[in-house]
């Protein structure tokens, strides 16, 4: 019955024993250390605490010691930094120091499956990496696209890589004369791009699929595009005009003189809004610049010019029709849809004008000049009818007056005829 | 031909008295004093109502009370049909006026006391009226299924559903569901071309006929020796015809310079457009529901303020039976307060609403 008694007692006491232990153990593992000693610390080496709270990593359960290692359950610095302690990696390290990780696919499965593992090997590839491989420190490295410590996702709009920072990631370091002066490239990469048509649709209309740094040159293998290639780029998100162009008598001509297709008229990183003044043979007109005055070429350019300004003009006057009409109240809907057709044929004529083919525009041309004759007949229609009713106004009007005035006399003639009674 | 129109003419009066009429015409006298003018409101919006009529005739020929249709047909009638742009403005500009003439009409005969004894019912019966004109203008608003009456009807209607109890039940009256959808035009559209013209006719009728009868009411404190009398025929529908072709002058400039506008189709699944706002007659209910506080005393503001017009509408239908000076022939200038103080808050109010749109 003792002995009984006994057993109960301790079964009692290593239960109590098991669950203090594994309560302590559990304190002993959530204890990061790390963070206590540098949050007491300042600037550079505190720094990484703060920023850290933001960062992708943290949000996954990662902590400072599966990128620098040691063992922050331990109090004592000396006993924190044990072996498996990698501190901060030198700079030229820092992309297989990233890699150890992002580089192993059965590894970054555990967090997103989706996510690529290729980065080390496409970074060697580009031209940071092939600098860094000679020893260049000052090139672009993981860190200096996404941050150390406060990484975010690509997705995230206050992350550097996100499309409407990306510009100014980039020119942290492509703008800094004094930084690029040893590579001998331009540095107003920046102030281009701002003035450009992407920049324009980019932060002005938040459109995120406006091209940014990276969509032409490439994110980890960055290189500055090839002359042959700037061409397939452009035709990531244009393939209409890039296909004009290519069966167009110019592609053979560029591809002998090396010329770069749509750069050589719309330029690179300041790729203004295309104009219809690129066209012919005006002051702003791309074709002077390899065409001779007396060429066919020239001729044709000229042509094509006053074809489009000649439909223009049509579609201009059927609109101003359409207005005038609607300003006078005259119902103008319908005309007014059959005119935006006639403006997608004007945009379909303007991306023609890469295929360079007088015919096909003129062609063109004329299925649109069909419809804008349609519509301008509806809108000399319309005056026609706000006219009419302005006279049919006037002889109305005109009628009820002279009746108002008619019964007037007559209320007169009464009044006077009949006495006014008093009851 | 004078023998052939004395037959007819023989031939009507043996079945409808018409004698007994052209009589009672030619005896009818109407009160001519200095505030006279006020009385050729009630003619104005009589042929306002009579332009509806025959406006919303023309236009049911060519309207589609659906939601696929509706906005459609509008664009058809005001821009292919032989001056069916004519019918539509003029159905529009002289619903709008005739809402202004009603509310003209009603305030001149509270201010001359004219609800008081005999005519306490002709009163009631204009205040009827004025409820179902109202009604005409929510329902018609709706029909050319545009942005603007859409959100409207669907603010209007959400507002009768904050009502305690009953307020849902009356908005799902009202929509057909719990939304503005094709159930709701076509339920406006019976309510604008069935219902409410068939109640118009019978009230509008009373409401002339306690005209004819009781004769126009004379304003207190105006000597006897200051009220003349006109005959009715033809001194004073001469008069009021002068009034008529110029209401038709105006609303023939309005038509050609304004045409009422279609608006762009409603869309049911579009956000509410910024500065949404009911008809102009309206909008002082609108503005004192926007400006009132959330609370009061912890029950909800806005139910304060449809309790507070719903009340403040049915003491001014029994205005006859609570004015007892007026009912004596005596001044009442209280109630001539109370009417400038409702009539200013109305101005006001409806001027804040398009002064102070971001109110």
């Amino acid at each position: 019955m003792k002995a009984r008694k006994m057993r109960k007692i301790i079964n009692l006491l290593s239960i109590f024993f098991l669950a203090i232990s594994i309560f302590s153990l559990s304190l002993y593992a959530q204890k990061n250390s790390c963070v206590e000693c540098h949050q007491e610390l300042e600037d550079e080496l505190l720094a990484p605490v703060e920023a850290f709270k933001i960062d992708i990593h943290q949000q996954f359960g990662l902590s400072c010691a599966d990128c620098h290692g040691g063992n922050p359950a331990e109090e004592d610095i000396d006993l924190a930094k044990d072996k498996t302690f990698k501190g901060a990696p030198q700079r030229f390290r820092i992309p297989e120091f990233c890699a150890s990780c992002h580089s192993d696919s059965r590894y970054m499965r555990r967090f997103n499956p989706r996510i690529r593992v290729d980065q080390l090997d496409i970074y060697w590839t580009s031209k940071h990496g092939q600098l860094l491989k000679k020893g260049d420190t000052k090139v672009a490295l993981c860190t200096d696209c996404h941050a150390a410590h406060g990484i975010q996702a690509a997705t995230h709009p206050k992350s550097w890589t996100f499309p409407w920072n990306i510009p100014q990631t980039c020119s942290r370091c492509h703008s800094d004369t004094n930084y690029m002066k040893d590579y001998k490239i331009p540095t107003k990469q920046w102030d281009d791009y701002k003035d450009s048509v992407h920049a324009h649709a980019l932060f002005e209309k938040k459109d995120l699929s406006a091209p940014v740094c990276n969509d032409c040159h490439g994110n980890h293998g960055a290189t500055p595009p090839e002359v042959t290639s700037i061409a397939y780029i452009c035709r990531q998100c244009h393939p209409s005009a890039g296909e004009l162009f290519s069966q167009s008598p110019h592609k053979k001509a560029f591809d002998e003189m090396e010329l770069s297709e749509c750069e050589a008229c719309h330029g690179n990183h300041k790729i203004l809004p295309p104009s219809d003044e690129m066209l012919g043979t005006g002051e702003k007109a791309v074709c002077i610049q390899c065409h001779e005055p007396d060429s066919e070429p020239y001729q044709i350019a000229s042509r094509i010019k006053e074809k489009l300004d000649a439909f223009i003009k049509k579609i201009r006057h059927a609109e101003s029709l359409l207005e005038q009409a609607d300003r006078q109240g005259v119902e103008v809907s319908e005309p007014k849809f059959m005119l935006t057709e006639a403006n997608s044929t004007l945009i379909f004529v303007r991306n023609l004008t890469h295929s360079f083919s007088l015919m096909e525009i003129e062609e063109k041309i004329e299925e649109g000049k069909k419809v804008v004759a349609e519509v301008t007949n509806a809108g000399e229609a319309a005056l026609r009818e706000a006219k009419f009713r302005k006279t049919g106004l006037i002889i109305a009007t005109c009628f009820i007056f002279l009746l108002s005035i008619a019964l007037f006399l007559k209320i007169k003639q009464i009044t006077k005829k009949t006495p006014n009674e008093s009851p | 031909m004078k023998n052939i129109l004395q037959s007819i003419y023989f031939y009507l009066d043996t079945r409808f008295k018409l004698s007994d009429l052209i009589q009672f015409a030619k005896k009818k006298k109407v009160p001519e004093h200095k505030h006279s003018f006020w009385y050729y409101f009630g003619g104005i919006c009589l042929f306002l109502f009579i332009l509806q009529v025959l406006t919303g005739i023309l236009l049911l020929l060519y309207y589609t009370p659906s939601v696929d249709s509706a906005h459609e047909s509008i664009q058809f009638i005001m821009s292919q049909v032989k001056f069916g742009w004519l019918m539509r403005s003029v159905h529009s500009w002289s619903a709008n006026i005739l809402i202004a003439a009603i509310f003209i009409h009603m305030f001149s005969s509270f201010f001359l006391k004219a609800y008081r004894s005999p005519r306490e019912l002709t009163w009631i019966t204009g205040f009827f009226l004025l409820l179902i004109f109202l009604a005409f203008g929510f329902s018609g608003y709706l029909l050319p299924w545009n942005e603007l009456s859409f959100f409207a009807t669907r603010i209007g209607s959400d507002i009768a559903g904050t009502l305690p109890l009953i307020g849902n039940h009356i908005k799902t009256f009202i929509l057909g569901g719990t939304d503005v959808t094709g159930a709701t035009i076509s339920r406006f559209f019976w309510l604008h071309i069935g219902i409410l013209p068939l109640l118009t006719v019978m009230i509008l009728g009373i409401h002339v006929l306690l005209v004819q009868i009781l004769g126009m009411s004379k304003p207190i404190g105006i000597p006897e020796n200051k009220v003349k009398e006109v005959p009715f025929f033809p001194n004073f529908i001469l008069k009021d015809s002068l009034g008529w072709m110029l209401i038709l002058a105006l609303i023939g400039v309005l038509c050609v310079f304004f045409p009422w506008e279609i608006g762009q189709k409603a869309d049911p699944f579009a956000a509410t457009p910024i500065g949404i706002k009911p008809e102009w007659y309206f909008t002082f209910m609108f503005s004192t529901l926007k400006i009132i506080p959330a609370h009061i005393f912890s029950i909800e503001g806005e139910m304060i303020a449809i309790f507070g017009f719903m009340i403040g509408g049915l003491l001014w239908m029994l205005v006859p039976f609570l004015d007892r000076n007026a009912a004596k022939e005596r001044r009442s200038p209280v109630f001539s307060f109370i009417g400038w103080v409702v009539l200013l808050y109305i101005v006001v109010m409806t001027a804040v609403t398009y002064l102070l749109p971001g109110l």
